[in-house]
């Protein structure tokens, strides 16, 4: 019974710590793609979070200027995304793809520049890195306290990152903004024919996702591990992805599709430790269960109309 | 209105000059990372050309190209249908394996046998790489990009599970799969190497590659496959008026753009890798592949000197560290160049910035993946 509590609360515990970054992410995607732009360069805007967020942290010492820092490399290359696509019509799945080789290229080659290495050093664990809340909180010798430190003594970007699932969903449906940008995703022409500036909205939504990629991405090696490596961002910006279009393009759905993938990364880390699982197979948990749970529970979701389609101003 | 042709008609009108100037300014701000680096551009772009054009480093280049070439070949055959093949990445890893397994398993089949037998093994692993997904959106409307993306991953962790298993895992130290039987290796003979002076890891792949594209040729351009593929790629609704099966022709298509994947991932292990290493990290053939087909122009053609490109650069790029230059600077320079490429329509909108500021800004741009 111990263990199996203990078990329980070693699975909630990696749970949290890995759905953190996705959720960032999704929650950038779903701005993105909400407002008709398809963004899969996610994943190239979190490696250039993470790496910008490390070095930040590493010469600042203070993780949560790095954090930040790593948001707002996220957004210039969300910047980058949204000049070619909004601004310039681009085609949206190439420009993303080139985003994704340009985010890594980048960031290594900086890397290389700075520290004459394609990783960074070590941060400073619990100095440089973000802290966790409310550790030492509760008796860890009762299996009760084990619990409760395993799942909620964790890191203050998980307890973020819940706080702005909740604030973007209040944005997407209870304010004017998120009325005019889901709008953009499904008639552009109608939202410009009421006066809404559809190219202003739809730019605003691709930096808005950068920057929450870029957050997700500094989560990665400001929690998990301590450094930036060439592997620390390896298809956590298509998870992230899966997990919104699994949710439906919503917020709330995106939450649930990125416990799902943090819960089978969590259950890695369980049956990983002990002999007789494959870790191969089991690795490969996330994508087999994506993939069923689309068949079984999802079928065609709705994608914004407008998704994919530049929108080119008439007059 | 008739005015004289200007520069920026040229530009957007010309879809090879289009993509030549993309290269010139992907190249450009390669070198401006250079510069605000504080390293030699003119040394790192030397040494870039330098170590392509001997016949050493030109037959090192051939030898890089063959994958890209023919997952270039596979996007590009997708592209033409209207689907965006991001899988190719995981029927590369499930081509290659599958060939792994059958020249480890089968090692003392005749070359004649074993080759064409892995070939086949390969593509068909492929196709049923791409198949799946092109079942996935065709009777359950899951899109495509996400599925591809999630079959990435599981051919990634699949190929690693089977270097894993006993009768196939390397028994000595290294982390990967035994080397496949001499008699499915595509190398010439190393006495022939030696004489000729060429890359030592010199094959006959390239032939088989050239025999792909025109054999992706025919099928475009020269069958009534090819017509509706295309059909279906530039009007899904007109094609489905005309009669045409919307869905098997995306099923088809991806079956084929898979097997070449497969194919693809056959090449490289019998050519260049004799073996398969438990991966790290997704190797990016696929990835390449994308950036092939876009700089080919989805040409079966374009694609074969598109891929050659990237094998130089990317044989090129692994030599910069001699100048003391970062190979990721090919990252760079490739990333940009597809990022002008996406951005199709930027002449046009800067010929109505300059000449007619009033007007409305017409065309948009091409729309791959289409949900």
């Amino acid at each position: 019974m111990t263990d199996i509590i203990n078990s329980i609360g070693i699975i909630l515990y990696a749970t949290l710590v890995y759905m953190t970054p996705l959720l960032y992410a999704s929650l950038g995607s779903c701005f993105s793609e909400v407002s008709g732009v398809v963004n899969i360069g996610i994943e190239g805007m979190m490696t250039a979070g993470a790496f910008t967020g490390t070095v930040v942290a590493y010469f600042t010492g203070n993780p949560w200027i790095g954090f930040l820092c790593g948001g707002l490399a996220g957004a210039f290359f969300g910047m980058l995304h949204a000049t070619a696509t909004v601004k310039l019509g681009a085609d949206q799945t190439i420009a993303g793809t080139a985003i994704n080789m340009l985010g890594p290229g980048i960031v290594i080659m900086i890397a290389k520049v700075l520290f004459n290495s394609t990783d960074t050093p070590a941060l400073k664990q619990g100095v440089q890195t973000i802290p966790k809340l409310f550790s030492g909180l509760f008796d860890t010798t009762t299996v009760f306290g084990r619990f409760m430190d395993n799942v909620f003594a964790t890191y203050a970007s998980t307890y973020l990152v819940f706080i702005a699932a909740i604030v973007v969903w209040f944005i997407f449906y209870k304010t004017r903004f998120g009325l005019r940008l889901r709008a953009c995703g499904e008639h552009p022409q109608a939202c410009e024919t009421l006066g809404i500036n559809v190219i202003a909205m739809r730019f605003a939504c691709v930096c808005i996702s950068g920057f929450l990629a870029g957050l997700g991405g500094a989560c990665v090696t400001m929690t998990i591990s301590t450094q930036f490596r060439p592997i620390s961002i390896v298809g956590q910006g298509f998870i992230a992805i899966a997990a919104v279009i699994f949710g439906k393009f919503r917020p709330q759905g995106a939450l649930l599709g990125c416990l799902l993938f943090g819960f089978c990364s969590g259950l890695k880390v369980v049956l990983g430790g002990s002999s007789g699982f494959n870790m191969q197979l089991i690795s490969m948990i996330p994508y087999v269960v994506t993939v069923i749970v689309l068949i079984l529970f999802v079928g065609k979701s709705h994608v914004p109309s407008a998704n994919g389609k530049p929108y080119i101003k008439s007059k | 209105m008739k005015t004289k042709k200007g520069l920026m008609d040229f530009l957007s009108e010309n879809t090879f000059i289009h993509i030549l100037f993309s290269i010139i300014l992907g190249f450009v701000v390669g070198a401006a990372f250079l510069a605000v680096m504080g390293l030699s551009v003119g040394a790192a772009y030397g040494k870039l050309i330098d170590s392509v054009t001997s016949l050493k480093g030109f037959s090192y280049v051939v030898v890089y190209s063959v994958p890209y070439i023919v997952t270039g070949l596979s996007v590009a055959f997708s592209f033409k249908t209207g689907v965006f093949n991001i899988g190719a990445e995981g029927q590369f890893v499930v081509g290659s394996m599958a060939a792994a397994v059958v020249s480890i398993l089968l090692p003392d089949l005749p070359k004649p046998v074993l080759i064409p037998l892995c070939f086949l093994t390969a593509m068909a692993a492929g196709a049923l790489w791409g198949s799946i997904v092109a079942m996935l959106k065709v009777k359950w409307g899951i899109n495509e990009v996400l599925s591809m993306i999630m079959f990435n991953w599981i051919a990634f962790y699949l190929s690693n599970f089977i270097a894993g298993i006993p009768a196939i895992h390397n028994t000595g130290s290294a982390e990967a799969t035994k080397n496949i039987s001499e008699n499915a290796s595509l190398k010439l003979s190393k006495e022939f190497i030696k004489s000729a002076g060429l890359a030592t890891t010199a094959n006959w792949g390239i032939l088989v590659a050239i025999a792909v594209m025109l054999i992706v040729w025919f099928i475009i351009e020269k069958t009534t496959l090819g017509y509706e593929l295309k059909a279906v790629g530039s009007n899904r609704y007109a094609a489905e008026y005309g009669g045409i099966n919307v869905g098997g022709s995306i099923l088809t298509a991806l079956a084929i753009s898979g097997a070449l994947g497969g194919l693809a991932g056959a090449l490289q292990l019998m050519g260049m890798g004799q073996r398969i290493s438990i991966f790290s990290s997704q190797e990016g053939f696929g990835f390449a592949g994308i950036v092939v087909a876009l700089i080919g122009c989805s040409n079966p053609f374009g694609v074969f000197i598109a891929g050659l490109f990237y094998g130089a650069l990317i044989y090129g790029g692994s030599k910069l560290n001699l100048v003391g230059a970062p190979t990721q600077l090919i990252s760079v320079i490739v990333g940009t160049v597809v990022f002008f490429i996406a951005i199709s329509v930027i002449f046009r909108y800067l010929k109505y910035l300059k000449k007619t500021p009033k007007a409305p800004a017409a065309g948009s741009g091409k729309e791959a993946a289409k949900k």
